[in-house]
């Protein structure tokens, strides 16, 4: 049989007498970790002192305390002759992972582990100074046991207190953070320098500190240095660290993290193009719409002003993709993002779809993806939302021409639409559900009614939009020709259609698209890890 | 001090530029007094000349209340309002 040994962490550190004092010692070791402000450390400082007393000529007993005043009262308070050793820093502590005080650690010479308890227990202190008294070969010194209780609870060690522990686990070897550290001068304003550096959209950003960004890694299980995309138009890679980082810029929560990492490598490939994407003229951004599970646990929104602000998570996953973009892709508009006039979506749009209002399969569904997976789509668009209102169709029939109509304006009322995303409200939803209208029949709708005769969509002194004549030979189209039926969508599954929005209102949303297919952006659908 | 993580690609350094320097001095050149000792007798001196080189630039004389603090806010904003150029004095 092998017993397992634990050896533990050596240190060195400095007593209230000014000397330092190095563990292991090459005796054995008393350890004992104590805070000034806890009760039960106080009930056992006499026993701490005691056993210096007793078998301090053989065994080192050190007291270790946990913050530098309270050191010096603790020796006041208990005439202690000891050495009390300073772990004002916490790095023992924390290296020792307390999450109790009074925590008692008995060493042999080696500093394996040989008995270790916390708080204070009765017959725990009993069988160490048995223990002590053996290894010391001295006798037990007289203690009145029946003065001390059964056992108390300790108290929570310092170093695992909130804002502590989370500065000694970012600032601790190994830790995951890799990024460059910047240090910013107490004279300059954090959040000015971060605009000084072209961190931000234009709005101020929340300052990436380490503990921020530890914490925010906490929402995903994947190793921080892991490269999950190569982002335009730099082509730098983004470590799951990078994107935590823009993460906390954004003002996400840890839990939005898989969303934006999901939205990150939906974006960063030849399918969606993000490159083209960023830096088109046209303004276009990504656009994402969640779908699964994730949407509630994480608290998003897919009710009331659904697009509009007011929900934390609708607001900063967006932002968060977009961020990442600016800064570790370096799409920054008036150098390659070129847009003319830009769109507020290119600050954030990130939404959910209301699943649960609708009959029709949602979105991810569609896609491919079973109902109980989280998924995030993402779509390059262009401008939107457009609101499209119809308050008096009562049939699916007339309010889905309806829609039609409005989506036919989409870009030019002359021009192709690429993949275009109707946002439908509940109350539509409701009167085409009525008829039984499906998706697919709401789509065919579309089509039949943006579909237009060639005359109206040519190039003419009305309007200079629309398809030259000139394509069809030196005398333009003949009159066959002009009544030819020109669809404005190439395909019926350009029209994307989710449902989402509050339960009143008869106002819809469209968002146009850009250039699509192969030569331009395709949507792309990522599953969002389960943490 | 506050120590953040930087969100780019690191490929550009974050120490901050300086102002690029103009060609020619115009319009009025700011004398900044840190309060050291005898950093009014430089500045004297400096500004005997300038005027000499510089008929046509404006010299304004500034002190700091203490040399050991940063420039108050106000005199900063002052300086900044009034002058193109700044030319700040240590002396001992």
């Amino acid at each position: 049989m092998t017993v397992e040994t634990t050896t533990l962490p050596a240190f060195t550190l400095a007593a209230t007498d000014g000397v330092e004092r190095s563990f292991p010692t090459g005796r054995h070791a008393l350890l004992c970790f104590v805070h000034e402000e806890c009760a039960t450390c106080n009930m056992s400082m006499d026993l701490i002192e005691q056993a210096h007393r007793a078998f301090g000529e053989y065994i080192d007993v050190w007291a270790i305390g946990q913050d530098s005043p309270g050191n010096e009262t603790l020796i006041e308070r208990h005439g202690l002759t000891l050495p009390l050793l300073d772990d004002d820093a916490l790095w023992t502590s924390f290296n020792y992972d307390l999450v109790t005080v009074p925590a008692i650690y008995l060493t042999n010479s080696a500093g394996e582990q040989l008995r270790h308890f916390v708080g204070f227990g009765r017959e725990d202190w009993q069988t160490l100074y048995t223990e002590l008294a053996t290894i010391a070969r001295v006798d037990e010194p007289k203690i009145d046991w029946d003065e001390y209780p059964e056992s108390r609870p300790g108290c929570g060690s310092r170093s695992v207190e909130p804002g502590i522990a989370e500065r000694l686990a970012a600032e601790a070897e190994g830790n995951p953070l890799r990024a460059r550290r910047i240090e910013v001068g107490e004279l300059d304003d954090v959040v000015e320098f971060m605009f000084d550096q072209g961190f931000t959209d234009g709005l101020p950003v929340v300052e990436p500190t380490p503990e921020r960004v530890l914490r925010m890694l906490s929402g995903t299980k994947r190793d921080s240095q892991e490269v999950v995309a190569t982002v335009p138009p730099n082509l730098a890679p983004a470590t799951i660290e990078k994107i935590a980082i823009n993460a906390v810029l954004a003002g996400c929560k840890p839990e939005y993290l898989p969303v934006v990492i999901a939205g990150v490598e939906a974006v960063c490939n030849d399918v969606f193009n993000a490159h083209g994407v960023m830096a088109t003229t046209m303004g276009a951004s990504p656009v994402m719409i969640v779908n699964g599970p994730i949407r509630d646990r994480i608290g998003m929104n897919s009710y009331m002003s659904v697009l509009g602000q007011g929900n934390r998570a609708n607001a900063s996953i967006g932002r968060a993709l977009r961020l990442t973009l600016r800064n570790v892709g370096g799409a920054r508009p008036g150098e390659t993002e070129r847009s003319t006039q830009g769109s507020p979506t290119k600050f954030t749009m990130s939404f959910p779809e209301w699943e649960e209002r609708s009959p029709w399969e949602p979105m991810h569904v569609e896609r491919g993806f079973d109902a109980s997976e989280s998924v995030v789509t993402v779509m390059a668009l262009t401008g939107g939302p457009h609101v499209i209102i119809d308050s008096h169709s009562r049939s699916a029939h007339a309010l889905a021409g309806s829609i039609g109509l409005a989506m036919g304006a989409v870009g030019h009322p002359k021009s192709p639409a690429g993949d275009t995303l109707l946002v439908l409200c509940p109350e539509h939803l409701d009167t085409l559900w009525r008829d039984g209208m499906t998706k697919q029949q709401l789509r065919d709708r579309i089509q039949e009614v943006t579909t237009r005769p060639l005359r109206e969509i040519l190039q003419d002194s009305e309007s200079g939009a629309g398809i030259p004549p000139g394509r069809f030979g030196p005398d333009g189209p003949s009159e066959s020709e002009l009544d030819q039926l020109v669809p404005k969508f190439s395909s019926t599954d350009n029209i994307h259609v989710v449902v989402a929005g509050g339960d009143a209102g008869k106002f819809s949303a469209v968002f146009a698209g850009w250039a699509s297919g192969p030569i331009g952006s395709i949507p792309v659908s990522r599953k969002i890890e389960e943490v | 001090m506050t120590t953040i993580l930087d969100p780019t690609d690191e490929r550009v350094p974050v120490n901050r530029e300086p102002t690029r320097r103009p060609e020619h001095v115009t319009g009025t050149v700011g004398l900044l007094d840190i309060s050291k000792p005898r950093g009014n007798v430089l500045l004297d001196r400096l500004e005997k000349q300038l005027a000499e080189r510089l008929p046509n630039v404006e010299l304004k004389r500034y002190i700091k209340p203490t040399f050991a603090k940063p420039a108050p806010d106000d005199l900063r904003r002052q300086i900044v309002e009034e002058c193109g150029f700044v030319i700040e004095a240590l002396a001992d």
